[in-house]
């Protein structure tokens, strides 16, 4: 398991790390989101060693994080980089002998590597004479290249296209399921929330929520999605729910506070008193809507700290 | 879960040669880099050739010889070797068309007759070079009839005529600096000026490619920055050290094959030695120096900025040890600025060439260049590990030593 403990990073006056805490299991996917400068690259840079923290404390298996086992990470970072003039292939096999590999297993990872992301071919180009996509897959391969147990990617499905999104996910869900644990930030959320088991939304440099997702839908706010009868005839009869929003025949409605666990069965039978209902749905709020929430939360604690300091 | 069956412990040492040996192989790739060394080959070889032009070759003399003379031709042949003029002597039997040559230039002297007297039939006048021979020559024969007619033993005499010399007591004597070793020290100057010059310059744009290219932050999740730099250095170091020895084996050969330097006192094997091993000690200062200055950029254009203060440096003791030393090679400043780290590589092996330096100089300069690199290495290590994950502005080298 990859723990992080504690970590707290100051640059000057500003805070990018407050006390950061959480880990990743070994065989899952974490998905670790939040907006520009909350401090999701500061923290996987501090993973790696290429940063040190100014407190606190990576574990892996319950020790401290050495060079021997950052050897053994497959890093992406978040400013992408390759030697511009090297061949794509022998830069793979490079890589992958800095990280131990002996010379047979560093070429035959590369071939593998190449292979598995559709680069085969432009194994003997140099890398800045590669179109974009294909410069992102080798960054792809150069974190892949070396067989690492734990994975930590900062943004890897940036700039990729569709084809190479799919790629991309199944090689994290088999990395995933051979029980290396998969670290991965985006700003993509909706595929964050198709392929993560755990997320975490960093706000201003703390972890503002972690868990799996269902457990984080389920805490927020109940809404339900009715379709039937105009709001306007029957939400007067259930005053523990306000009306979010409607859409034509449908009717988005949130139980306010003081509501009672009997409140969806109020909901339906004050609609149908005022005409047929087709639809009664629980909602769910998307990661989309939970990290508005949360983000838009962070900055009013924000504005309100600086009206009172 | 630890399934680490194809990794294995990666030393420092395997990491450095690693890193080095990709430097290697990049630069020896490199078109730029052969068409360098190559440029350098043909300079020294072309240079050791006009050199030859222009000093080796002095124009061959022909002296003809009529046929009942030729029992002086032995003597001729040692009088000219003696007096440093190279001859070529031909025997012929008819006078008159001898003569003729001599008229058309052919021939530079007829010799017709040498006993009882000595003539040469000359076009206008006798080449100064071959006048003080034959006046050797004659005085010579004159003495050898004198003592014979005296009952003495001419060769005993010539002999010690030969061995007697004046012994010269100098009170203030001057190096001997003679135009050879003159040649090879231009040449040294020029050789580890231009090559620290180049080497030097690979280190920082290596440095600053690595950091413009952010491909830094994936090597050092895997290596640490000073393996990371010592590679490089070494590895550069190391193609810096072959197209060194290249270029100096091959001016040597040149001047061997040339016979450049037969008539001059310059050790010519010594002299390409040390400029190999001062190219090793100033390459590994420049290196150090340049190596931590370049991480404090991060990009190629900035890399110019960082290089001008030591090219500045590099200039002075170069201009000094190439305009003055071969002309005052005890002048005090190239005598003080060939102990200074920095600046020893690029006047002393100047001085060896010209062959004007006492073995504890040279061993002086040694020992405080060698007593300068362990305090470069800490310093470099610093600045580099701190200055080269930081990318945007140039950094200060203040922050980059304190550890920002």
């Amino acid at each position: 398991m990859l723990e992080l403990d504690a970590l707290n990073k100051r640059y000057g006056p500003v805070r990018a790390l407050r006390d950061l805490t959480f880990e990743v299991r070994p065989g899952e996917i974490f998905g670790f989101v939040g907006s520009n400068g909350a401090g999701k690259s500061t923290a996987m840079r501090i993973v790696l060693g290429v940063l040190a923290a100014d407190s606190g404390q990576v574990r892996w298996d319950g020790r401290a994080l050495d060079g021997a086992v950052r050897r053994r990470i497959g890093y992406m970072p978040e400013e992408r980089g390759l030697y511009p003039k090297m061949k794509a292939g022998e830069q793979l096999t490079y890589l992958a002998r800095l990280h131990g590999l002996s010379p047979s297993a560093a070429t035959a990872a590369m071939q593998e590597w190449t292979d598995t992301l559709g680069i085969a071919h432009r194994r003997d180009d140099e890398v800045i004479k590669l179109s974009l996509g294909n410069q992102q897959r080798v960054q792809l391969a150069a974190a892949l290249v070396h067989n690492p147990e734990i994975l930590v990617l900062d943004e890897p499905f940036s700039g990729l296209d569709p084809v190479a999104v799919d790629i991309m996910s199944g090689v994290l869900r088999d990395r995933a399921d051979h029980g290396v644990p998969v670290m991965f930030s985006s700003h993509q959320l909706d595929l964050v929330e198709r392929l993560c088991d755990r997320v975490g939304i960093i706000g201003d440099g703390a972890m503002v929520a972690v868990g799996d997702l269902d457990t984080l839908r389920r805490t927020e706010q109940r809404r339900w999605a009715i379709v039937g009868p105009a709001a306007e005839r029957w939400i007067g009869a259930v005053p523990a729910a306000r009306v979010i929003r409607t859409d034509g025949s449908t009717t988005i409605v949130e139980a306010t506070h003081g509501s009672g666990p009997t409140l969806d069965q109020d909901l339906i039978s004050a609609a149908l008193a005022a005409g047929p209902v087709h639809e009664f749905t629980v909602m769910r709020p998307t990661l989309a809507e939970l990290y508005r929430d949360v983000v838009s939360a962070e900055t009013t604690v924000h504005t309100d700290a600086g009206v009172s300091a | 879960m630890s399934s680490s069956s194809v990794h294995s412990e990666l030393g420092s040492a395997a990491a450095i040669r690693l890193i080095a040996g990709r430097e290697v192989r990049t630069r020896a790739m490199s078109k730029s880099f052969r068409y360098l060394t190559i440029g350098f080959i043909l300079a020294v070889v072309l240079g050791g050739v006009i050199i030859n032009a222009v000093t080796g070759s002095q124009d061959v003399k022909n002296i003809a010889v009529v046929e009942t003379s030729a029992a002086a031709i032995p003597q001729i042949e040692a009088a000219a070797a003696a007096t440093g003029v190279t001859v070529e002597v031909t025997t012929v039997n008819d006078e008159a068309a001898a003569s003729e040559q001599v008229r058309s230039g052919d021939f530079d002297v007829l010799v017709t007759t040498t006993t009882p007297q000595v003539t040469l039939v000359v076009k206008e006048s006798l080449d100064p070079s071959l006048t003080s021979m034959f006046a050797a020559l004659t005085q010579q024969w004159a003495l050898v009839d004198a003592i014979t007619e005296l009952g003495g033993d001419p060769a005993k005499v010539t002999a010690d005529v030969g061995a007697a010399a004046p012994q010269i007591q100098a009170l203030e004597p001057g190096p001997d600096v003679d135009a050879g070793q003159v040649a090879a020290g231009y040449i040294a100057g020029i050789l580890l000026f231009m090559s620290l010059m180049t080497t030097g310059q690979y280190v920082a744009q290596g440095v600053v490619e690595e950091k413009s290219s952010r491909v830094v932050e994936l090597l050092l999740s895997a290596v640490r920055p000073w393996q990371l730099m010592g590679g490089k250095v070494l590895g550069i170091g190391l193609v810096g050290l072959a197209q060194m020895t290249l270029v100096v084996g091959s001016g040597a050969a040149t001047a061997l094959a040339l016979g450049l330097v037969d008539t001059s006192s310059v050790n010519i094997g010594s002299a390409a030695a040390w400029a190999l091993v001062w190219f090793i000690i100033g390459f590994t200062c420049y290196a150090l120096a340049l190596a931590a200055l370049a991480s404090l950029v991060s990009r190629q254009e900035d890399v110019g900025g960082v290089i001008a203060p030591f090219s500045a440096l590099m200039v002075i003791p170069y201009i000094v040890a190439i305009s003055i030393a071969p002309w005052d090679p005890d002048n005090p400043l190239v005598v003080w600025l060939s102990y200074i780290p920095f600046c020893s590589p690029l006047v002393m092996p100047v001085r060896i060439a010209l062959g004007a330096v006492e073995v504890w100089e040279i061993g002086l300069a040694l020992a405080l260049s060698l007593a300068v690199i362990p305090a470069l290495v800490w310093l470099s290590g610093r600045i580099y590990s701190n200055a080269v994950l930081q990318t945007g502005s140039r950094i200060r080298l203040k922050d980059a030593l304190r550890g920002a």
